[in-house]
């Protein structure tokens, strides 16, 4: 008998921690939630606002930077063959900086050690741009974060963050979108919360925005103190999330709703 | 100056009709929104925008503050005659953006 409960109390819990991951065949991208409106948006690059981002990362990939004038393309020449797929491998644990960074924290190690150049501030014009520039040659690439030991970590954290109740309405990442995706809140869809589009254009911002900012407005949603840009949490948060969706097709820059 | 997106087919046969599709940067700050210091952040939005084809104004526009940031308009007109597109954007604090496509019409 005693058994029997407790061996009960241990199926529910793993069924709590383990039911609700999404199987690969159902997994949406946030795109599928959209109205035909935004989505003819994001598919025409002519009326895509985050095609301006874009083209502003194309002229900074090529101009001169720092002590040494170097610009990106200096190093890396044309961005449409050298930088496809790049983006989709991102966050990735990072040789230099002995820890997991992502795309834009890339960008910032290459200005400070290649360039020469002041790091750009987080969610600032210019290292949008970047990233959205660099994003862009990864359009159609599937997600492909490398199975590496030394990112294992970071990775358990990200996945132990986004099953973890926090703020003052006690929600988990979770919850929402792994458990209720498809549903509405608040009149609108509920998605699966994936980084496929990153960075993209909010009409709700009218601007464009990177993951962490996202991500800082669902946990302002849950009445929980936000991690500060950059903070470990938060690229363990992203790192676990392109994870998950490990082979979906990259949208940046997406425009979502 | 500030970025455009413009979609204007190059080609077109007399008589046909054509859309014109363009997307300027802009912040189309509305004037009513108050920034940290409390005090109003000042209108900055694009007031006209103004298409002529070949030297004639075709379609003109006067934008308002409830339109979002990096305003989107898209419109038709009939391919006459090979010429110039202009798009002329105006706005506050002397903002002025233009952009021109040329249209072979045969």
């Amino acid at each position: 008998m005693k058994i029997g409960a407790a061996l009960c109390v241990l199926l529910l819990s793993v069924i709590a921690v383990h039911a609700a991951e999404i199987a690969t065949a159902d997994r949406k991208s946030g795109f599928e939630f959209m109205g035909r409106d935004t989505q003819a948006m994001q598919t025409d690059d002519t009326s895509n606002p985050g095609m301006l981002n874009v083209l502003d990362g194309g002229a900074l990939w090529e101009r001169p930077e720092g002590a040494d004038k170097k610009a990106c393309a200096s190093c890396h020449g044309d961005a449409s063959q050298r930088m496809k797929g790049v983006a989709a491998r991102y966050p990735a644990f990072d040789a230099t900086a002995g820890q997991v960074v992502d795309l834009g924290q890339r960008i910032n190690l290459c200005r400070r050690d290649h360039q020469k150049a002041p790091e750009l501030a987080y969610e600032s014009r210019d290292l949008l741009a970047l990233s959205a520039f660099v994003a862009r040659q990864s359009r159609g690439q599937p997600i492909a974060i490398a199975d590496d030991a030394r990112s294992a970590n970071a990775l358990m954290q990200g996945r132990k963050l986004f099953n973890e109740r926090m703020g003052q309405l006690n929600l988990s990442c979770a919850i929402c979108h792994d458990d209720n995706w498809g549903q509405k809140l608040g009149g609108t869809s509920i998605p699966q919360g994936h980084p496929n589009g990153y960075p993209l254009y909010r009409l709700e911002w009218q601007a464009m925005g990177s993951l962490q900012r996202r991500l800082r407005n669902c946990m302002i949603g849950m009445r929980a103190e936000p991690f500060s840009y950059g903070s470990s949490e938060f690229i363990a948060l992203e790192l676990f999330l392109m994870q998950r969706a490990q082979g979906m097709a990259m949208e940046s820059p997406a425009v979502r709703p | 100056m500030a970025r455009a997106l413009i979609n204007v087919p190059q080609q077109a046969k007399p008589g046909e009709i054509i859309e014109i599709k363009a997307l300027i940067s802009h912040p189309m700050e509305t004037g009513f929104r108050v920034g940290h210091n409390g005090q109003l952040i000042p209108r900055d939005i694009v007031q006209t925008f103004i298409c002529t084809y070949d030297g004639e104004e075709i379609f003109k526009a006067d934008y308002s503050p409830a339109i979002a940031a990096n305003p989107f308009i898209s419109f038709f007109t009939r391919a006459t005659k090979s010429g110039d597109i202009v798009l002329t954007w105006r706005g506050d604090n002397g903002f002025e953006a233009s952009e021109t496509v040329h249209i072979q019409v045969a």
